[in-house]
């Protein structure tokens, strides 16, 4: 057991994520307001919406990192802060990819809450943390220095780090975002074996297009939460508009809306995006 | 050889030496172990300020005890300890960046520490024993404390390993393991203090910072997994003392500075010529025009 927290039981009726009402708010400035949805065990939803919209804070909510100034979180029908079941993959911008450890150990990380105080791993910890390693494709490089890693493998490592957590509930920030198309098809490689597993998965993203074809359900996030649903149904020009504001082109055309967007993060550039 | 030989042994036949080789290898080991997670962290300059603000403790223990030396080891852990607490409380709580809150902290301790001594007539001397050490001066007893106290931080930064890593390495993670981070974060502070405090007599408070951040940057150059990282600084940490030793011995500089010259050698010749990290090899490596 962990030191000095309890792990308390799922219960099995209940929704793997519940929010009703959550706000957030830093210096009385809000971040988030009124935030209520409900997520079904497995299900992989996308979470979109421009800079500082707080997708991050959202997550970071959800896991139990940040307490809501209103509302309530419900993994499983209990807090975030009885579970060690939820885990939070980084941006990649977030890592500290000079640190001393090597791919395994990263992974090894994810099973320190279920060892427990004292417990060094064993033979059996390591076989996990291999065949996690395995699931994602990165066995050959379990022994390399992280920083020694492409983008792709990186976001795969914490994949597998969530995978030896025992994670139900997957929140991935911009997992996405700076790989070529090559390495985003082998992210979705790996969340299609998610859904095998019953993970539930939630991933931020920039790209709307990605985020309407591969995607259960989208959620369009602005401070508020503007639509969940179907892509086609969220998706609609004038939440948009409201979402991206100026950011956002919109061209109709008899085939629907296409999108045209410049507001994504790295460098600034512009390319088009269709939805 | 046997010129070699008698060169090593001869200091060996002073007790005074050989009691201050054992304070400067377990002064290194122990410094070096907890300065991995102290250069990891990015908490150099917490260090150096804790160090620095340990003088007022030992200044008012010194006056108390009318200039014994054994309480000034007491009074020196109660400050450290207390300072580590107060530093990991005020720091994320005003608005103003922690590194300057550590500085006002710091000076200000600091500060007070001098004015306490000063009252003393012999002010110079004492002052010079607080700020750069006198290994040579390690009593028995000494040894003892510093065996006992360095082998509980050892000791309890093996027993918590994977709880520091994963704190250092991705403190959202230990969240969502439900960790008690914020204890562990605290813990870390205070054996960081109990390591600056048994380092005291070895190094003095002016060249601490040293101890705790040079062995273990030199490992960071020269391995890629944190347990290696840790040996290696630890065995650099016990070669630079007992090194720094000699060298004090046979040239006749200040024990301490000769430590501290020895680990910062080290550091440079590393970070030339490391295989992985070496500055030399990324020259050579660059395609020439």
């Amino acid at each position: 057991m962990p030191l000095l927290s309890k792990v308390v039981r799922h219960r099995e009726e209940a929704p793997i994520l519940e929010l009703t009402g959550v706000a957030v708010r830093y210096n009385g400035h809000s971040v988030l307001e009124d935030i209520s949805f409900c997520l079904s065990r497995g299900e992989q939803v996308a979470v979109v919406g421009p800079n500082g919209a707080g997708k991050s804070t959202l997550f970071r909510v959800i896991a139990g990192v940040l307490a809501p100034a209103e509302g309530d979180v419900l993994v499983s029908g209990h807090r975030p802060g009885g579970h060690i079941c939820i885990a939070y993959v980084p941006q990649r911008s977030q890592v500290d990819w000079s640190f001393p450890v090597t791919v395994t150990d990263v992974v090894m990380m994810g099973r320190v809450g279920r060892l427990g105080l004292f417990r060094h791993p064993g033979e059996r910890d390591w076989r996990y943390a291999r065949s996690c390693l395995e699931e994602v494709d990165l066995a050959g490089l379990a022994d390399r220095q992280i920083s020694e890693l492409s983008g792709g493998q990186q976001q795969r490592m914490f994949i597998a780090r969530a995978l030896a957590q025992e994670a139900e509930l997957m929140l991935m920030d911009e997992p996405l975002t700076g790989l070529d198309l090559p390495s985003q098809e082998e992210i979705f490689r790996v969340l299609a074996q998610l859904r095998a597993r019953e993970v539930t998965v939630m991933v931020a993203t920039h790209d709307l297009n990605l985020a309407a074809e591969r995607f259960d359900r989208v959620m369009l996030l602005k401070n508020r939460m503007l639509g969940l649903g179907r892509a086609d149904e969220v998706f609609t020009a004038e939440r948009l508009q409201v979402a991206y504001g100026g950011h956002l082109r919109l061209v109709e055309t008899p085939d629907g809306v296409i999108v045209l967007s410049d507001t994504c993060c790295e460098g600034g550039s512009a390319h088009g995006r269709a939805s | 050889m046997a010129a070699l030989l008698e060169w090593i042994l001869l200091p060996l036949s002073y007790p005074f030496m050989v009691r201050g080789l054992l304070a400067a290898v377990m002064v290194g080991v122990v410094c070096a172990a907890v300065g991995t997670y102290v250069v990891l962290r990015g908490m150099a300059f917490f260090g150096d300020a804790l160090a620095h603000a340990i003088l007022p403790g030992v200044a008012v223990g010194y006056l108390v005890s009318g200039g014994a030396r054994g309480p000034l080891f007491w009074w020196g852990m109660l400050t450290a300890v207390l300072t580590a607490i107060g530093i990991g409380a005020v720091g994320s709580r005003t608005d103003l960046k922690e590194d300057t809150t550590i500085g006002i902290l710091f000076a200000g301790m600091f500060a007070l520490g001098i004015a306490l001594i000063s009252t003393v007539r012999s002010y110079a001397v004492d002052l010079a024993h607080f700020l750069f050490g006198d290994v040579l001066a390690v009593s028995r007893g000494d040894l003892w404390l510093t065996a006992a106290f360095g082998g509980f931080v050892l000791l309890a930064i093996l027993a918590f390993f994977k709880e520091f890593l994963v704190l250092s390495f991705d403190p959202v993670l230990a969240t969502t393991l439900r960790l008690p981070s914020t204890l562990l974060r605290y813990l870390l502070l205070v054996l960081i203090a109990v390591a600056v405090v048994v380092s005291l007599q070895t190094v003095g408070v002016a060249l601490m910072v040293a101890m705790l951040v040079t062995p273990a940057a030199t490992a960071y150059l020269l391995t890629r997994r944190l347990l290696s990282m840790m040996a290696v600084a630890c065995a650099i940490g016990a070669v630079s003392g007992v090194t720094g030793l000699y060298l004090s011995y046979y040239v006749g500089v200040a024990s301490g500075a000769a430590i501290v010259l020895v680990c910062t050698v080290l550091f440079l010749l590393v970070l030339l010529l490391s295989p992985r990290r070496g500055v030399v090899w990324g020259w050579l490596r660059r395609p020439r025009r």
